[in-house]
This record gives structure tokens, sequence and C-alpha cells, in this order.
């Protein structure tokens, strides 16, 4: 095989469900016990040590919900973009079910994201919804997200409804450079980036470092869900295969 | 520590409410998105080891 050579072997072996049931399985528990330690502390940290700020006061306190949520609702899609087009190209049933396990944790996301920041905006801008370019944005991946899940159950074949799955989250991929560059084509009353990869952050270390904590956190958090959601889907998808009888028989 | 008492610290500056409901639903988000793939584990497991058992009997 010609492209086996430029393509690093564990990629070949993701493509194994029973590979990929066992390693989940060995790197679960330490990313549940990362989330868990990152998550309160962040959120000890942010609640309690954080300083308010000087003109919003403590509602502000919401951005170490809202920013880590929305960063990850954007993750979370573009891994299932990625899964998308590795599922169409080497039809690999291991990325259709990681498309599938994502959508459900990408979608609350997005759901988590719009409600703290609605939450957020009636003491700020003093209204819950205005119809601006980067909330509208963000409704729209809600959407995407949501017509992901749809095609999935609602198409009774795997294969078909993987890849017509696929094809909206690599359709809709479109919206992600929307959502990121929203605050800056468009007049509007959200903030821009607070993280930005080529410039400090506009505020204070204590300020931004339990956010990065918290961004960390819901990384992790990220990682452990869809670890548990594939590592069901393999259970169900591989139900007939001698592993999965032989791994029934010893519980 | 940013407040000097309980009471403050539940109140927020006035935006206790704003604050409590967001970090409550975050909460909510997230226990549930632990928890559910944890249930639907368990109910899996027990369908397919019921379903072993059957078509080792017959």
């Amino acid at each position: 095989m010609a492209d086996k050579k430029w393509l690093p072997r564990w990629f070949f072996q993701l493509a194994s469900p029973r590979w990929c049931y066992q390693i989940t399985g060995r790197l679960l528990p330490w990313f549940l016990l990362a989330t868990l330690i990152l998550l309160a502390g962040g959120t000890v940290w942010s609640l309690l040590f954080a300083p308010a700020d000087y003109q919003q006061g403590n509602s502000f306190r919401i951005i170490y919900l809202h920013v880590p949520s929305a960063i990850l609702a954007q993750s979370a899609y573009m891994l299932m973009a990625v899964a998308g087009a590795i599922g169409l190209i080497w039809k690999m049933k291991v990325a259709d079910m990681v498309l599938k396990s994502a959508a459900p944790i990408g979608a609350s996301m997005a759901v988590l994201a719009l409600a703290t920041g609605a939450i957020w905006g009636k003491p700020t801008w003093g209204s819950w919804w205005v119809w601006d370019a980067r909330l509208t944005s963000m409704l729209i991946l809600l959407f995407l997200y949501l017509g992901v899940m749809a095609l999935n159950s609602a198409i009774e074949n795997e294969s078909t409804a993987a890849q017509a799955s696929a094809v909206l989250a690599l359709v809709g991929v479109v919206n992600i450079p929307i959502i990121k560059y929203s605050v800056e084509w468009w007049n509007t009353l959200h903030q821009p980036a607070t993280f930005k990869l080529t410039e400090k952050p506009a505020m204070p270390p204590e300020m931004w470092l339990p956010l990065l904590v918290m961004v960390i956190g819901f990384y992790c958090f990220f990682a452990v869900s869809l670890m548990q959601r594939l590592r069901n889907e393999i259970i169900w998808r591989e139900r007939r295969a001698s592993w999965v009888r032989e791994l029934l028989n010893k519980q | 520590m940013s407040f000097n008492s309980v009471s403050e610290f539940l109140a927020m500056g006035g935006h206790g409410l704003y604050v409590w409901l967001s970090y409550g639903l975050g909460a909510g988000v997230i226990v549930a998105n632990l928890i559910l793939p944890k249930l639907s584990r368990n109910r899996l497991l027990a369908e397919q080891k019921r379903r072993l058992r059957r078509e080792e009997t017959v």
C-alpha cells in the first residue's frame, strides 16, 4: 500500500473497533480524573478567587463557562467534520461512530454556550437575545448538530446514515470561520476573542488563568464523554463479533 | 478571595441570579453528559448478555 508510508501506524489501528475499544478503556479513567480535578479546581478558582470585572462586576464570572463551552462546541464540530471526511475517504467505521458520538455532546455545548450567553447578556446588554452575527451563527451551529443527530436517528441503514451526516457535517464547516470572524466582519455587541494565538490576552493573568484551566477541563470532559459514547457504539455494532461475545461472558 | 462572607458570595454583587443560573446549568449539562452514556452502557451490556444466554439455550 503506497499510502501506508506517510500515515502513522496508529491511524490504521484506529480503524479497528476492537483496538479502539481497548485503548479508550485504558485512557478513560485518566481523562475522567483530569476532568474532575480541572473542573472542580477551575470552578472554585473562577467563582471565589478570580477578581470581579470593574465594569460588569460578578456577572463576568459567567465567562468561565461561556467561553469554554463555545470553544468546545466549535472544536467538537471540527472533529465531527474531520471524522466525516475520514469516514467518506477511507470507509472507516470507527470514524462514522466518532461522528455520531460527538454530535450530542457538541449540541449540548452549543446549548450551554447560547444559554450562558443569554444569561450574561441580560445584565450586560440589557437583553437576553439580539439577532447579532455571532449569536445567529452560533444558533446555526446548534441546528447543524441537531441535523446530524436527526439524520443518524432517521436513517435505518448505518452506512447510509454515516454518509449523509458526514456530508452535512462537511458542508456545515463553512459556518465555523463565520462564527470566528463574525465579531470582526460585522458590527456587533459581542466582544472579540479572549484568547488569540498571536497576542497576549487583554485581561490580567488572575482572570485568564482560571479560564485556561476551565478550557482544558472542558476538553478533558469532552474526551471522556466521547469515549464513553464511542465504546457503547462499538459494542452495539460489533455485538456479533467473537471478541464482544468473550467480553460479555467475562463480565 | 474576592468575597468577605458567604452571603456576599451568594449575592454576587446583585448578579447572583445570573451567575448561579449559569453555573447550575453548566453543572447539569456536564453531569448529564457523563451519566447518560454510563446508563446506556449498563443497559446495552445487560441486553446483550441476555441475548447471548438466550442464543445459548436455544
